[in-house]
């Protein structure tokens, strides 16, 4: 059994987007997600959770304890016919008749087999109390270094959808566009919650590997050119942590480097830690 | 009362979701103290204590916006996982084409406490569990920032930055307002009784909101 992990740890992505829309919104008619106040870009934690497990999905599509358990059609097909006899686990549930150590076999199992289980966590039945599990990764919302200014491109298509629309010959559509947008994303990882899932050293480095590669496996029409650019990982000493997450984010810091000129490039951005400013007990790895 | 703790706690985006508008998630105007216990026992809890909080101080001005996302919309289901475990073949994953549902989110922005709380300890107490014990390992970790696990704002994708406030609290945003009522608002779950919801009236004076006891409340 592959050891969990025994260290906390916070990261920071930086990635990048040209000329695409890195996360639609929804309600704003699959605009580039927006701060209306800061005018600063937004890209959900769910989107990001998203690129990692289809990385993780194709990456490790035969392997028994790699399943994702939330699925996009695409990468699906080909697992359907996978038989499910892996799970030889035995079921304990029938030697313990007690609900919450049914509820306990399941989450075991679950963990075990589901890669995004054990790292994200997943809300299983009602059941007993409150069958959820809290995965150690979390994620909060990435936001741009700048103001972002979405741009509405129209586009034409030299075909119609519907016979009756045959006399019009094309039809239009819009794309939304960011030029470039650096977003940072910063994330949390707790060693005793990886305690719980059984979430192991291999695990994160499969995730480390997941954010920097993400991009490279999700390309559309819509996305444009991404990029993960930066990921600086923060290892702490101990379980529980040795210093406030808030000062080891601060410790990054980005300079625009091209004055006022609208940012178009990566080069545009100098990131910098600050290495005296990081506690003891807690060291950085720029795993990009 | 004598171990009382004060924490700072902040973060860009919060949603203290109301029990009555949770399909299309609505935050409260505050962080409730079910929420507030929830950041403290991020930090250090064990059986043996139960955090009661005091008080909440809001910093900074209330402000929301609102957020949409696809979301899955079912739960893993037991009988399922059951049957797979015992070597049947049956389809485990869910797709998000599926069961997909876009829910919004009215969530709240710029959010900063300051959570005033002691706790009490229970009977699972045993002989080695002194107040002092848990009060000084509460505050280290405090201190140094250390956690159990990451503390949130109601969702997990809100993170919570925190501090131990060890001076005066500062001012709040409302510390000229009044007195501001913002209804009834969620105080805790009682565990004790089948995880009955209790609520009580949230009356912000200065920016503060004075948190009566769990169990008093129940049969207000």
């Amino acid at each position: 059994m592959a050891t969990t992990i025994k260290n906390r740890y916070e990261f920071v992505l930086f990635f990048d987007v040209e000329n695409g829309n890195p996360n639609g919104d929804p309600d704003a008619d699959n605009m580039p997600r927006i701060d209306p106040e800061t005018s600063f870009g937004l890209v959900s934690d769910v989107c990001i959770k998203r690129k990692i497990r289809n990385y993780v999905a194709l990456l490790k599509e035969n392997e028994d304890d790699y399943q994702i358990y939330v699925q996009e059609k695409a990468v699906l097909n080909n697992q359907h016919k996978k038989a499910y006899e892996h799970f030889k686990i035995k079921p304990e549930s029938k030697k313990l008749p007690k609900d919450t150590a049914q509820a306990e076999a399941i989450t075991q199992f679950m963990c075990k087999n589901f890669y995004d289980i054990r790292t994200f966590g997943a809300v299983m039945t009602t059941e007993v109390n409150c069958g959820q599990v809290r995965g150690p990764v979390q994620l909060g919302f990435s936001r741009s270094l700048d103001p972002i200014v979405p741009q509405e491109i129209t586009i034409t298509r030299m075909a119609v959808t519907n016979e009756r629309d045959l006399e019009k010959e094309r039809t239009m559509g819009r794309k939304h566009i960011v030029n470039y947008a650096l977003y940072r994303a910063e994330g949390f990882i707790s060693a005793p919650l990886a305690d719980k899932t059984g979430f192991s050293e291999e695990d994160l480095e499969l995730l480390w590997d997941a954010l920097i590669n993400m991009f490279d496996h999700d390309r559309s029409a819509a996305r444009g050119k991404m990029s993960s650019r930066k990921l600086y990982v923060f290892k702490h000493d101990s379980k529980l942590g040795n210093a406030p997450a808030s000062i080891l984010f601060d410790a990054i810091t980005v300079k625009k480097i091209n004055g006022n000129k609208p940012v178009r490039n990566f080069s545009d951005y100098e990131i910098s830690v600050t290495g005296n400013e990081i506690p003891q007990g807690v060291e950085v790895l720029e795993l990009l | 009362m004598g171990y009382g703790v004060k924490l700072k706690v902040w973060g860009d985006f919060a949603c203290f979701t109301r029990p009555e508008m949770k399909v299309e998630r609505v935050s409260y105007d505050v962080i409730t103290p079910s929420a507030a216990r929830g950041i403290l026992e991020a930090i250090h809890w064990k059986p043996a204590i139960r955090w009661v909080i005091e008080r909440i101080t809001i910093l900074n001005e209330i402000k929301f916006d609102s957020f949409r996302r696809n979301e899955l919309s079912g739960r893993i289901s037991a009988v399922t996982m059951k049957s797979a475990m015992n070597g049947r073949e049956v389809l485990l994953r869910q797709t998000i084409e599926d069961n997909r549902q876009q829910r919004a989110t009215l969530l709240l922005r710029n959010v900063a406490y300051i959570i005033e709380a002691h706790f009490e300890m229970t009977e699972k107490a045993e002989a080695d569990d002194s107040e002092e014990k848990h009060y000084n390992m509460f505050l280290r970790r405090a201190r140094q920032g250390q956690c159990f696990h990451r503390p949130y704002f109601g969702c997990r994708e809100f993170p919570v930055e925190f501090a131990l406030l060890e001076e005066e609290v500062p001012p709040s945003h409302y510390r000229d307002l009044e007195e501001k009522d913002l209804g009834w608002i969620l105080l805790d779950i009682d565990f004790k009784n089948d995880m009955t919801p209790l609520f009580f009236r949230a009356i912000m004076r200065h920016g503060v909101i004075e948190v009566p006891p769990l169990y008093e409340e129940v049969n207000a």
